[in-house]
């Protein structure tokens, strides 16, 4: 049998092209079913937040409850409070604080009567998220119910997310020596519990929202209010929703 | 046959070292990557299970009014109705599973008051707030306010 070099690098090539398409095959078959949560169904919710910051009034309640419930180290914040003061026109230069991220709440600083409001902030668990996107190993990710969310089993701790958000919600926690941030309470939401900090929260200046849920007041809310997301021009698709934001809010 | 073999061994050479490595390639990427990654994205789906099994701290009101009825009503009367019992009491899901393992603390009006109603300028202007050094003369806020309904003589 006479073989030209065409030939025989054709059918080298099927051979190869075979195997692998064997092998993934094979992988589909034995792939097997993931433990179902009990009482909770992924696809029937899409989680969000409203948060009013003409509500909040800095006392620091959802920095410490949100430290309490996710063992967040001392000095890092999966939530915080930032102060805003606006001096008259000049919005594109606001002066920010956030002592401790308010975790003890916010002595006085200013006495000119200017404008002066808290806005807390935290994951915004954007649709789009530039983190999940960055990941180079697939330990972030976005769940079929929209929180976005870090395997600390598979992060390598490259940091690379923690650069990519854009609002700065991510860390690198010293005690895991992986990537965290807020994980919308994954833990109590998927258990018909509301986040702690919202459980903690003394004037509902945030409040946990399923958009998927029919009967959730955030729809009348969405469409009776004036919401903004944070850096809308980034194209996240953030759902955490600010009603009635200053435009001076980064 | 012979003859061809012999013309295509520098070939089939490279041929099964490449199948080697091709089938190697796919045996570890097997072993490494758990069966179901991917299920429902490009990530590990245990990875939710692993999350949703950390402890819950907070216990949430429905808890605590399931057996402190009677506070739960005085407070619905009050200024403080909407507020969750754990945003003053702290996190109290231990107490709520095993009432004894965990007795929890009276707050320390003096403190606890004054970290919502303290006055400061970035507060909301319907908020009431008071300076807390120039309201009281000293006196502990729960000799006139009681914390679960504020007003006074509530």
């Amino acid at each position: 049998m006479e073989m030209t070099r065409r030939e025989m690098l054709v059918k080298s090539g099927k051979f190869i092209l075979l195997t692998s398409a064997a092998a993934a095959a094979w992988d589909y078959v034995l792939a097997g079913k993931a433990e179902a949560a009990p009482n909770y169904d992924m696809t029937k919710h899409w989680w969000a937040m409203v948060i009013d910051p003409e509500k909040c009034i800095g006392c620091g309640n959802c920095v410490r409850a949100c430290e309490t419930e996710n063992d967040v180290p001392e000095g890092y914040f999966r939530t915080w409070i930032e102060r805003y003061h606006v001096d008259d026109w000049d919005m594109e230069h606001p002066q920010v604080d956030s002592p401790n991220g308010g975790h003890d709440g916010f002595p006085e600083k200013y006495h000119d009567g200017g404008k002066t409001f808290f806005v807390p902030k935290m994951c915004n668990h954007c649709a789009d998220s530039p983190c999940t996107q960055v990941c180079p190993v697939g330990a972030t990710f976005i769940t079929p119910d929209g929180v976005v969310l870090i395997d600390p089993k598979y992060c390598l701790g490259c940091r690379y997310c923690i650069q990519a958000c854009p609002y700065g919600c991510r860390f690198f926690n010293p005690k895991t020596n992986t990537a965290d941030k807020c994980t919308l309470c994954y833990h109590r939401i998927t258990q018909g519990l509301t986040t702690a900090c919202c459980e903690a929260c003394p004037t509902q200046a945030r409040v946990l929202a399923d958009l998927k849920n029919p009967k959730d007041p955030i729809h009348a809310f969405l469409r009776t209010h004036s919401v903004q997301v944070l850096k809308p021009q980034m194209a996240t698709h953030a759902k955490v929703f600010y009603k009635n934001l200053d435009g001076s809010v980064r | 046959m012979k003859d061809f073999l012999r013309s295509i061994e520098h070939l089939l050479r490279v041929v099964l070292l490449l199948a080697l490595g091709v089938i190697g390639f796919l045996v570890v990427r097997r072993m490494v990557i758990p069966a179901e990654f991917g299920k429902y994205g490009h990530f590990r789906p245990a990875a939710l299970d692993e999350i949703r099994a950390h402890p819950v701290k907070f216990a949430g009101r429905q808890a605590c009014e399931a057996c402190h009825s009677d506070q739960a009503d005085v407070k619905s009367k009050g200024k403080h109705a909407n507020l969750g019992c754990e945003a003053c009491h702290g996190a109290l899901a231990r107490h709520a599973e095993d009432p004894g393992s965990l007795v929890p603390k009276l707050p320390d009006t003096a403190v606890l008051c004054a970290r919502c109603h303290e006055a400061n300028q970035a507060k909301p202007k319907s908020f009431p707030q008071v300076k807390t050094a120039e309201h009281s003369s000293g006196l502990a806020c729960n000799t006139c306010h009681k914390p679960h309904d504020p007003r006074i003589g509530g």
